[in-house]
């Protein structure tokens, strides 16, 4: 199955991911090609087979729903790109 | 031979009988890892912390209250948190990033007095086959082809856990299996390596890369190190919602060398069409010496062996495009350059675009469009429903009395480093034909040395074990172990 320039265009957007307009024939190639190879599964009978949703058999713990640490606001910054007074930053959100 | 050309069995001996120190055996490490730069195994290490951790360990050890690993020096994969040390997973998009927390793994081999020597270089996000991959410089295997002194492959994802453990620049090295991550190199640089069963090994503190799929494990030059190291870092954590409750066993005394009356699955399906004489003649040869010891080999049938691939090129690059979301340029680690009327969008867009490199974008779009509306039943739905009758194949055989399967590791020996293009990910992907099974089905799976082929190279067999009986399964590698006697090292010439 290949994909078209637009449809690439699109995933790249859907990811987030800046590509160039002169990159997008070798991605929608690239990506063509790894569907392509996808398309095996169409082979195998999957008609009442359950989707696996956990692939060992235990069910999902849950735990106490209790503040265990907070306060860190410094040691959570410290990694942050540009952080102003206090707080992570981004570009104007709301015009 | 140095003393980094230890075991961690030997050594720790010699470390408790006070024959040596652990200022020793950690310098000796550092100065292998000095040495051998043009390896690029290593992308971060830091001479003073090491040898603050080794003091202290060898008070520890005259002390007479040393732990199990004490003294003993580690190399880490760069996708584990190190609570103040650079973790990058090999991506520019990390740059900078010093994480505040260490990984629970991590923290345990530090509990029981390991000595963390520095950051293992790997594919970036650990999405690849190679360790080309990465925004440090490709890892060179310490092997070369006789008479050639073209670079080759020490495999991928965790190609510098494994040049470094083979090339003696530390005893032992944490790496994480997605769909092969640890066995294939392991099988390409002729030391063993361990995945073991999902969630015997807490997630926490790993970059997550698929999660259904991810597993943290060792790489050492024997399979008794292996369960050495496995018993510290195995265990349940309440930071992990997948992390096994179950006791964690006293692996070591699981190596008996019996393995009398045990029955070993030889899978049809695993015999490719074109498969090199010499990976066929290491099979028959693993066959040969687990039944003379006593073991029933019986031909088996995995049906859905084939599909493996092209299920897990569905699976893992969806979670990976959920799970590399949060890499924004917000929160931590790169941010791109911003024009002043650029939009919050534009921010994601280029952030991502100049940090994630090509093999880690195209894996993240592929992910994205297989979860895209439209496509989510033909793809993701049919390939969770096909990872089920994947696993059900295992659990035919296991019902069926097989104990444990035999297979090659890898379909060839390690590639020339650029032999595979970069246009041709399915040629890279198909690297993981034997191990991304285990993975799917949740399995432990190990990968032994088996002999050099007729260019001098290792070659590895795996085996694969029930779910949770990893010591049943290095007690059957070791019986390989021993009777192959690989006591081959890379020659060398960095």
């Amino acid at each position: 199955m290949g994909l078209s320039l637009d449809e690439a265009r699109k995933v790249a957007h859907l990811a987030r991911i800046h590509v160039e307009e002169s990159e997008l024939p070798d991605i929608a190639n690239e990506l063509s090609v790894i569907l392509d190879f996808m398309e095996q599964l169409n082979e195998v009978d999957i008609e009442g087979i359950e989707p696996m949703t956990s692939v060992t058999p235990m069910k999902l713990r849950l735990r106490n729903d209790i503040v265990v640490t907070g306060g860190d606001k410094d040691l959570i910054l410290s990694n942050a790109p540009l952080p102003e007074q206090g707080f992570f930053s981004v570009p104007k959100v709301v015009e | 031979m140095g003393l980094s050309a230890l075991t961690i069995s030997e050594a720790s001996t010699l470390l408790h009988k006070g024959e040596i120190t652990s200022v020793e055996l950690s310098q000796a490490c550092l100065n292998e890892i000095e040495a051998a730069r043009e390896l690029n195994a290593f992308s971060w290490f830091d001479p003073d912390l090491v040898m603050e951790q080794a003091k202290s360990a060898d008070r520890q050890l005259s002390n007479g209250n040393a732990p199990s690993l004490c003294g003993i020096p580690i190399g880490i994969k760069d996708l584990f948190c190190v609570k103040g040390s650079p973790t990058q997973a090999a991506s520019k998009i990390l740059e900078g990033f010093k994480p505040e927390y260490e990984s629970t793994v991590t923290q345990k081999l530090k509990d029981a007095g390991s000595v963390f020597l520095g950051k293992l270089n790997m594919d970036e996000f650990a999405m690849g086959s190679s360790t080309e991959h990465t925004v440090y410089k490709p890892v060179i295997s310490p092997w070369r082809s006789k008479g050639s002194e073209k670079p080759l492959t020490a495999g991928g994802s965790s190609g510098g856990s494994a040049a470094a453990v083979a090339a003696d620049l530390c005893l032992g090295a944490l790496g994480t299996d997605t769909g092969g991550s640890i066995r294939q190199p392991a099988a390409f640089t002729g030391i063993v390596g361990l995945k073991p069963t999902y969630g015997r090994c807490s997630r926490w503190g790993i970059v997550a890369f698929a999660s259904s799929l991810d597993q943290a494990g060792p790489f050492a030059r024997s399979v008794e190190d292996i369960a050495l190291l496995l018993e510290v870092i195995a265990g349940y954590d309440p930071k992990d919602s997948t992390s096994y409750k179950g006791e964690v066993p006293h692996y070591s005394k699981y190596l008996t060398g019996d393995i009398r009356g045990k029955k070993i699955g030889i899978p049809k399906e695993y015999r490719l069409d074109g498969m090199p004489g010499e990976i066929e003649e290491i099979w028959e040869g693993g066959k040969a010496i687990l039944k003379d010891a006593g073991a029933t080999i019986v031909d088996i049938s995995l049906p859905h062996t084939k599909f493996a691939l092209p299920t897990y090129y569905v699976i893992a690059p969806a979670e990976a495009s959920s799970n590399l979301a949060r890499y924004d340029g917000v929160r931590y680690g790169y941010r791109a350059i911003m024009d002043s009327n650029m939009n919050i969008v534009d921010m994601y867009k280029r952030t991502r675009g100049e940090g994630f490199g090509a093999e880690v974008k195209r894996r993240v779009m592929i992910g994205t469009y297989v979860l895209s509306q439209g496509f989510y039943e033909a793809y993701y739905l049919r390939a969770q429903k096909i990872r089920t009758l994947i696993k059900k194949d295992f659990e035919d055989v296991f019902n069926g009395g097989v104990d444990a399967i035999l297979t090659p590791a890898t379909p060839s020996p390690a590639f020339a480093l650029g032999e595979i293009s970069d246009d041709d990910p399915i040629k890279m992907y198909l690297n993981d034909v034997f191990t991304v099974t285990v993975n799917l089905a949740g399995l432990p799976g190990i990968s032994i040395p088996a002999r050099l082929d007729s260019k001098g190279l290792p070659l590895g067999l795996q085996m694969i074990g029930r779910p949770w009986q990893e010591g049943d399964l290095m007690n059957l590698a070791q019986s390989i172990e021993s009777n192959v006697h690989f006591n081959h090292k890379p020659q060398r010439w960095w």
